[in-house]
Formats: structure tokens, C-alpha cells, sequence
């Protein structure tokens, strides 16, 4: 079995072929990791969604999971460890026009990157943060991460995690995010769903999807393959609704509490500053050139466009539920 | 690079009697930067407040971010985004800087940083003078790379080479340094801001081609690749590693090479063009004094008292600090006793002056230390040393 | 060429003097002028300063040395800088808040109580234009109509008139101060 041949037909016949940058298969994730499961997911989403493709941004750190920026074919910044929330809030503000979507792993969006994530969070930036959480440093061979529960191994506690870990749901919504989320890799219609409704969302989302990496924290803590691992959501990870998102911390394969945590409107940051600036400087306020009403003419387009894909996407749901296909009413 | 007039809506033409950082807001807005990402510290925080003042009414956006590491983030963000951007800092933020300016530097991407100098290490004398980030700048982003750097001596230079930071900064996209100092931005004078049609700004160059065959980079080693936007349709990449001409990490030694020696030989080659030097009476002299920023006002006393005394003696004023004038330099040491170094440091530029020198004249540092500028007579005393 | 130090304590406007002077010379008065003020720990409580240096043609050297001139508003800020005066050079002190040594003829000195000139307009805020009046008259190295041009912009608008009712208080006062006792001029200032 040759492999170039293969990759020639992914490339050719590859229904993701719109959305990857098929020039640079293969990638280089593991067999079984969950990343690739997130991109599919997301690339659904953007094709579901009927977005322009043009006015989407996708920037990631660095980590096995920052390397997405580079496989998606969107306007792309790949950009150092921690960073790429920053980035995206400047590409954001910058150009407002954009949807930007940053995704990136655990150790890069909440060790190293944290301060940036409160912050966007608490500012209501209009940006979306994809996080990979499989619990480790996965590129530099699985060290501890602020996300690794307790006593689980890694390269860097050989003895067992003694440190208590974040839990990014409660965390993100205690910084202000107004879309939470969380998925397992096993739920690849929910990350797609939840990816669309993100896009959809005017503010900070926030999606984490609990994936394996089954070369380093699979191995490591003996817990098997990638197959093992979506075992283990399987049997542990459900979904509630209406949950305190204090109560959603993961023990060590312990229950995974799944679910739409929060999902509310809150003006963002670029529609506190414009109705600040608006309010004092009248007419003469013109963000890069656009007047008052061409602003207010550009805000309603867009919440009637929300609108529209709200609807849309309430239907399909009717739909699929009506014809039974198998999807789970309180997974969506 | 052609050069257009400036965006009325950021210049504030007149006569206004300003400090540094003020000046330097209305250089960046002059200029047309709509986009800055800071983050206070003393003696910076002016610029950044004034441009969050003016801003508004010029169309651009302001944002205070977490810290200082996120404010250069935020600019490579804004500026392909399609924004000239800039941001302001001190001793204590540029060194948070340092990592992403590597960033910027490997993704070629222009932004204008000053840095309002103030005396270290560490925390140090906050509202102070000092020139001790000089090497810092050039060498403190890891891995090899080339920057430009303009250091001015007044309020009036302050707005003048903030226009210039951004027209060089878009014409060789790279990073360019404003390097201020406490003294110089706090310090009030009159400031002239020509009208919008007197001021030559470089716009972005931006690719016109078939969107298929963007190319966000060329490694010539002379000239940079068109820019694009976000929102465009070129569906760019960047990346801080080692890439290809599409921006695709490309990991290997050639490669690196290949990058590198671009980022190096595109600043260097048209290091003559870039370069600007003010020189007074430095033909015949016996001793020149090079010098720059504040510490060049402090010297022009020196100088005057060394003329008086019978000393033959020349000035030069370094404006450009990166790229170093080291033809200029060795040019000169061919034809002088001695070259003087006045700075507020314990020695860094001398060293560039040493080493363009290669022993042709003496090389005399004058060091000081960061807080306060030089006792001209301190310089004196040097320079009838060296003319000796 | 001049050098003119304007110091006191913290809150009575000796930074805005000198940027309200600066202006007036830079802008409306064809000169050059250079101010700097001291920042930084000196800067905290105790005695607060700020200078110019006012010249004909570029000024290259930024700072003074020996000022000609010097405004002293608390008794803090009198026994520092005093001896930093030029001999000969003028001294203006705040005539209630400052007790000088003996006048020993070094320089000339010319009191003037700005402070409750300042309150009788309302409020002791305006005391330094008070001192800017005075100043313009005594020394006339900044006329009094670009002093008046220069405070839009570094008053609030609110108070404009009555800064410049302040200025010509001190104005008329300085005026009154120079008949009793005329200003040695010279190279001193
Ligand atoms: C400033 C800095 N420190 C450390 C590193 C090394 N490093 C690269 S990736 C990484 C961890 C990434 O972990 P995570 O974000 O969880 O991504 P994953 O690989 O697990 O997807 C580290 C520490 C770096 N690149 N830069
Ligand atoms: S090391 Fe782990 S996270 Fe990285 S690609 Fe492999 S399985 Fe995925
Ligand atoms: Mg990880």
C-alpha cells in the first residue's frame, strides 16, 4: 500500500477539499488523536453555516492543536505559545468585518495564554476559542497542564498530578465568555453544531472539546488507544442541561459533564467601544470611515442575518429528530 | 516606495507646544496608524493616552490590553488585518516584547514600536532617562534578524521620525523603533504639524495580482512581497516558523537560510537609504562626537565649549541608530584622532563605533548612568583628552 | 537667552506656569522655548519644579544651569533654589507663604502675595496665573497678550476669564512692584 497514492485521492476526492489546505497533506497528528476529529467538525460547521469563506480568520498558537491554522484554508496566523487570542483580538478590531475563530490546545490557551483568556472573555470580545483539551503538552511529549486532573501522569509529575486543575467551562464563564460549550471528540455532531452556533454568536465563545492524545496521555497513563478513549466518553460523558458550570470539574476518567453551559447576549467589546465613542463624538465618529448609519445600517444586517441562521438551524434540528437519525435531543 | 499625502482626519495641523510622547500620538495618527494595542507605563503612558483621546475622531480604534506581550500580539493581528498599527512602551514592556517581536520580525509584518527609555535594570529609576535599551532592540528577540531604529532629539523629531518609522516600516515590513527617552518625551516644545498635503506617507503595498498566486513573501534579500489583508480572499498563512514563499512551515536548514539572510540582507543592503546622520563641522576636525537622542543636545554644549577652547571638533548625531552607520564611521575614524561617545549607558554603542573604527582613531566612551544625562563639562574633559 | 525656574509645592500649578509660559513665547511670541519639570521621586510632596529656557534661535542644551530667574511659592522650594540663582537674577516669592533671609542685595527680589490675591478672586487655584502676571510684568520676557492667547486649552474653559482677571491682577501688581523698584536689567536674567 502506497501512501502517496492515497494522499492523491484524499486530495482529489476529499470532501473537505474547500476547506483544508490539501497542498499540505498529510498533516502531522498522530493515528487516533483527537484534533483531526475537531477540524472535521469545524470544517461541517463552516459548510453548514453557507458562511464567506473569505471573512473567516482562523489563528492559532503553538501545540499539536496550533498547528490547525495551517491546514485550514482560511486566512490563517499561526502565531507563538499563548498568543493567538491576542492576535485574534487585534485581527478583530483591525478589521471587524472578520470572523475570528482561534483554536488551540489546554496548555496553550490557559497555562501559557491565560491571562489572555480572562481578559477576552471578560471584555465580551467578539471572537471564538476552540479548545482541544487532552490534558497535556502534547508537542513538546506530555508534560502537566493546568487542565490534567489530579493523579493523573505526565512527563513532568512522574509520581502523579498533585496540582488542582482548571475547569475551563466554570472558568471561562466566571470571566464573562457568553457562549460555553463542551464536547467530548466522540461527539462530532455536537462540536459541528456547537461550532455553528458559535459562529453565529455576536461575543466571546467558548468551545472545549475533552479529545485523547493517545501517544503521550493515553500511553502514558496506560488507558489504551484512541478507540479506548472514546470508550471511556461513551460511558462517562453526558450531557446536562441547566448545570451549574462549578459543578462540570473532571476527575481523573471521571464523569465528563457535556453540555451548552451559557449562551446569552451581552454587547461585545467593539459595540461598547462604538457606543462610548458615538455617544460623545456624535456624527463625527467614523470607525475606520463607516458613519453612523452606515454602522447602524451593518448591525442590523447582521442580527437579521443571526436570525435567519437561528431559524435554520431550529428546523434542521426538527427535521433530524423527525426522521430519527439517531441523534440524541438533549446532545443538541 | 511612492509616497501620497496624509489622511486629513489624523493630522492636527499647526503650531502646538507639546512633550515627546504627545508627539508622538500625532506622528502615528499623521502617519496613518488607526490601530494601537499598549499598555501604561511611565514615561510612555502619554502616547497612549493621547492617541486613545484622538483616535475616535480620526476613525481608529484603541485598545489598553492585558499586558505588553499582548499588545505587539495584538499588532500583528491588526496589521493583517489590514491596519498600520503601533504601540509604546518602557524598559520593563519591551522586554515583554521581545518574543512577539521576533514574531513580527519572521512574519514581516510593519508596525511602528517607541520605546520612551527610562533608566533599568528591572524596574529601576520608572521617570528617569536613559538610553540602555539600545542593544536590547537589536539583539533581544532570540535568533538573528535585523531591525530599524530612529532616535529623536526633541518633540518636533518625535512626531517627524514617528512619520518616518511608518514609512519605513511599510516599505521593508519590519518592525521600527522610535527610541525616545524619558527626557526627550516629557520635554515640551513647539511642535509644527504641516498640513495633510505636506506630509509623504508610504500606503501599504498591496498585491494586485490573481488571488491564486499571492505570495505573501520573496526572499530577495532587497525587496519585500506585496501585503494583503484578512477578509480578502487570498486566504493567506503566516507562521513564526521557518516557511516558504506561501508562508507554509518549510523546516529546514536551507530554508532557514534562505529566510533569514533575507530578513538580514533587505535591511542592510538599503541600509544607505535608510540611514539618516546629522553632522556638524566634522570635516578637519580632530575629534568627532557621535551621539544621539537627548544625550546629542547635552553634547552640542560640549562642543561649543570645545570649539571655544581651540578644539577642532565635529558632531555627529546618529538619527538612524539600526542600521548602524558603519561606513560613514569607518570613514571617518580614517581621518580623526578620536571619536567621543557620550551615552546613558555603560557602553553599548561605543561598541558599534569600535567596531566600524576597527583602530583606525581612537575610540573614547563617556558612559553614564541611567537617571540623569551628562555634566557637558564631563564631555569636554573627553574630548580634550582624545584630542591630545 | 533665558533661564526661568518656577517651583513650589505639589498642586499650585507650577508645571502648568511653565507650560502656559512655553506656549505663549513658542506660539505667540516668535521665541523658542524648552520646557522640562522634574519627575520622579523629587517630584513627590516637598518641592516641585519646572523650567524653561527661552532663546532667540533653536535652543540645543535643554536644561538650565543658572537660572536669571526664579518663582518661588512655598518656603521649601525658596531654600532649595534660591542659591541656584544667578547673582543679580530676579527672585519672585510668595509674599505670605515665604520667609527670605535678609536681603543682602545678591539679587532683587520682589515679593508678592499671589495666594491671597488668588482668593480674593475665589479661589487659591488661580494663584498661579497671579504669579504669571507678575512675572510677565517684572521680568517682560513673555508679553502679556501672548500669556492671555496661550491658557485655552491649559484652563478649563469654565475659568478662562477669571485666569485671566488673576493675570492681570498679578500684571497690574508686578507693574506697581517695578515703580517702587526698578529691575536692574542686564545679563542677570
Ligand atoms: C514560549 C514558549 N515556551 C515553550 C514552548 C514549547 N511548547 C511548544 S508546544 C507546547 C505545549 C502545547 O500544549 P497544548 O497547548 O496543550 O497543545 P497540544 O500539543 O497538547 O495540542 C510547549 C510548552 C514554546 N513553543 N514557546
Ligand atoms: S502527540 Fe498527542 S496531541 Fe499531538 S498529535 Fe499526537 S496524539 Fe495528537
Ligand atoms: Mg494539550
Amino acid at each position: 500500500m502506497s501512501i502517496e497514492v492515497n494522499i492523491d485521492k484524499f486530495r482529489a476526492e476529499s470532501p473537505m477539499t474547500d476547506f483544508l489546505r490539501m497542498e499540505r497533506m498529510p498533516h502531522i497528528w498522530c493515528p487516533g488523536c483527537g484534533i483531526g476529529t475537531v477540524v472535521n467538525s469545524f470544517a461541517e460547521a463552516v459548510k453548514k453555516s453557507g458562511m464567506d469563506m473569505d471573512k473567516l480568520a482562523v489563528i492559532s498558537g503553538i501545540g499539536c492543536t496550533g498547528r490547525v491554522a495551517g491546514y485550514v484554508n482560511f486566512d490563517s496566523i499561526h502565531t507563538t505559545h499563548g498568543r493567538a487570542i491576542p492576535v485574534a483580538t487585534g485581527l478583530k478590531l483591525a478589521n471587524p468585518e472578520m470572523k475570528v475563530v482561534v483554536v488551540s490546545g489546554d496548555g496553550d490557551l490557559t497555562g501559557i495564554g491565560g491571562n489572555h483568556f480572562i481578559h477576552a472573555a471578560r471584555r465580551n470580545m467578539d471572537i471564538m476559542v476552540i479548545c482541544v483539551n487532552n490534558f497535556t503538552y502534547g508537542m513538546t511529549g506530555g508534560q502537566v497542564t493546568p487542565t490534567t486532573p489530579q493523579t493523573a501522569n505526565a512527563s513532568t509529575t512522574p509520581y502523579g498530578n498533585y496540582e488542582y486543575p482548571f475547569s475551563l467551562p466554570f472558568l471561562a464563564d466566571a470571566c464573562g465568555a457568553t457562549y460555553v460549550a463542551r464536547w467530548t471528540s466522540l461527539h462530532a455532531r455536537n462540536i459541528t453544531k456547537s461550532i455553528r452556533e458559535a459562529l453565529n454568536h455576536k461575543g466571546f465563545s467558548f468551545i472545549e472539546v475533552i479529545a485523547p492524545c493517545t501517544t503521550l496521555y493515553q500511553r502514558r497513563n496506560r488507558l489504551g488507544d484512541g478507540l479506548d478513549a472514546l470508550e471511556y466518553y461513551k460511558e462517562e460523558a453526558g450531557v446536562e442541561k441547566d448545570v451549574d458550570t462549578r459543578e462540570v470539574g473532571i476527575d481523573f476518567q471521571g464523569d465528563i459533564v457535556m453540555g451548552r453551559f451559557v449562551n446569552q447576549e451581552k454587547p461585545t467589546y467593539e459595540e461598547a467601544v462604538n457606543e462610548r465613542y458615538a455617544n460623545v463624538l456624535g456624527d463625527d465618529y467614523q470607525l475606520y470611515g463607516m458613519s453612523k448609519p452606515e454602522r447602524e445600517e451593518k448591525a442590523k444586517r447582521e442580527a437579521e442575518e443571526r436570525a435567519k441562521v437561528q431559524a435554520l438551524m431550529e428546523d434542521e434540528e426538527a427535521q433530524m429528530m423527525a426522521e430519527d437519525m439517531g441523534v440524541d435531543e438533549e446532545g443538541l | 516606495m511612492r509616497k501620497t499625502a496624509a489622511d486629513p482626519k489624523g493630522v492636527l495641523e499647526g503650531s502646538h507646544f507639546l512633550d515627546g510622547d504627545h508627539a508622538i500620538a500625532e506622528g502615528a495618527l499623521a502617519a496613518g496608524c488607526r490601530f494601537f494595542a499598549g499598555y501604561p507605563i511611565t514615561p510612555s503612558t502619554e502616547t497612549a493616552e493621547r492617541f486613545a483621546e484622538r483616535c475616535p475622531a480620526a476613525g481608529g480604534m484603541f485598545i489598553q490590553m492585558e499586558d505588553e506581550i499582548a499588545s505587539i500580539a495584538a499588532l500583528v493581528g491588526g496589521a493583517w488585518g489590514g491596519q498600520k498599527v503601533m504601540t509604546v512602551t518602557s524598559g520593563p514592556g519591551l522586554s515583554l516584547m521581545m518574543e512577539n517581536l521576533g514574531l513580527a520580525v519572521m512574519t514581516e509584518t510593519p508596525m511602528v514600536i517607541a520605546d520612551v527609555q527610562r533608566a533599568g535594570p528591572s524596574t529601576g529609576l520608572p521617570t528617569l532617562p536613559a538610553q540602555q535599551d539600545m542593544m536590547q532592540i537589536r539583539w533581544g528577540s532570540h535568533g538573528d534578524y535585523r531591525i530599524i531604529a530612529l532616535c529623536p532629539d526633541s518633540p518636533q523629531e518625535c512626531f517627524d521620525l514617528t512619520v518616518e518609522a511608518f514609512n519605513l516600516s511599510e516599505t521593508y515590513r519590519v518592525p521600527v523603533f522610535i527610541m525616545a527617552d524619558e527626557t526627550v518625551g516629557h520635554m515640551h516644545e513647539k511642535v509644527v504639524i504641516p498640513p495633510a498635503g505636506e506630509i509623504g506617507v508610504v500606503e501599504r503595498n498591496w498585491y494586485e495580482g490573481p488571488k491564486a498566486d499571492y505570495r505573501p513573501y520573496q526572499f530577495t534579500g532587497k525587496d519585500v512581497a506585496p501585503m494583503v489583508k484578512a477578509g480578502d480572499g487570498y486566504r493567506f498563512h503566516i507562521t513564526g516558523l521557518t516557511h516558504d514563499e506561501r508562508g507554509y512551515p518549510h523546516l529546514t536548514v536551507d530554508q532557514n537560510e534562505k529566510v533569514v539572510t533575507h530578513l538580514i540582507e533587505k535591511i542592510d543592503s538599503n541600509a544607505d537609504k535608510i540611514i539618516q546622520l546629522d553632522e556638524s563641522e566634522v570635516d578637519g576636525a580632530d575629534v568627532v562626537v557621535v551621539s544621539y537622542g537627548i544625550t546629542s543636545r547635552i553634547v552640542s554644549r560640549a562642543v561649543q565649549l570645545a570649539r571655544e577652547a581651540g578644539i577642532k571638533t565635529g558632531s555627529m548625531r546618529l538619527i538612524t541608530i539600526w542600521p548602524f552607520a558603519e561606513k560613514r564611521i569607518e570613514e571617518l575614524a580614517g581621518k580623526v584622532k578620536a571619536i567621543v561617545v557620550p551615552e546613558i549607558n555603560y557602553g553599548q554603542m561605543v561598541r558599534e563605533v569600535e567596531r566600524s573604527a576597527a583602530g583606525r582613531c581612537k575610540v573614547v566612551s563617556v558612559p553614564h548612568c541611567g537617571g540623569a544625562v551628562h555634566d557637558p563639562e564631563v564631555i569636554l574633559d573627553a574630548i580634550k583628552e582624545a584630542s591630545k | 537667552m533665558h533661564e526661568v525656574r518656577f517651583s513650589g509645592f505639589g498642586g499650585q500649578g507650577i508645571v502648568r506656569c511653565a507650560l502656559i509660559t512655553g506656549k505663549a513665547l513658542s506660539m505667540y511670541d516668535d521665541k523658542f522655548a524648552t520646557m522640562t519639570q522634574s519627575f520622579g521621586p523629587e517630584a513627590r510632596g516637598g518641592a516641585c519644579s519646572s523650567q524653561l529656557v527661552v532663546s532667540e534661535s533653536r535652543i540645543l542644551y535643554p536644561y538650565v544651569t543658572l537660572p536669571g530667574v526664579l518663582i518661588a511659592l512655598s518656603q521649601d522650594s525658596y531654600t532649595t533654589y534660591e542659591p541656584k540663582l544667578k547673582d543679580g537674577g530676579v527672585l519672585i516669592y510668595e509674599a505670605d507663604l515665604v520667609t527670605p533671609k535678609e536681603d543682602d542685595g545678591r539679587v532683587q527680589m520682589y515679593p508678592a502675595p499671589v495666594t491671597r490675591f488668588a482668593e480674593e478672586l475665589g479661589n487659591r487655584l488661580f494663584a498661579n496665573l497671579v504669579t504669571l502676571g507678575c512675572f510677565s510684568a517684572i521680568t517682560k520676557i513673555v508679553t502679556p497678550e501672548a500669556m492671555k492667547k496661550a491658557l485655552p486649552g491649559l484652563v478649563p474653559d469654565r475659568f478662562l476669564e477669571v485666569n485671566k482677571k488673576a493675570f492681570d491682577k498679578g500684571y497690574a501688581y508686578g507693574l506697581e512692584s517695578l515703580e517702587k523698584k526698578p529691575l536692574v536689567t542686564g545679563d542677570a536674567q
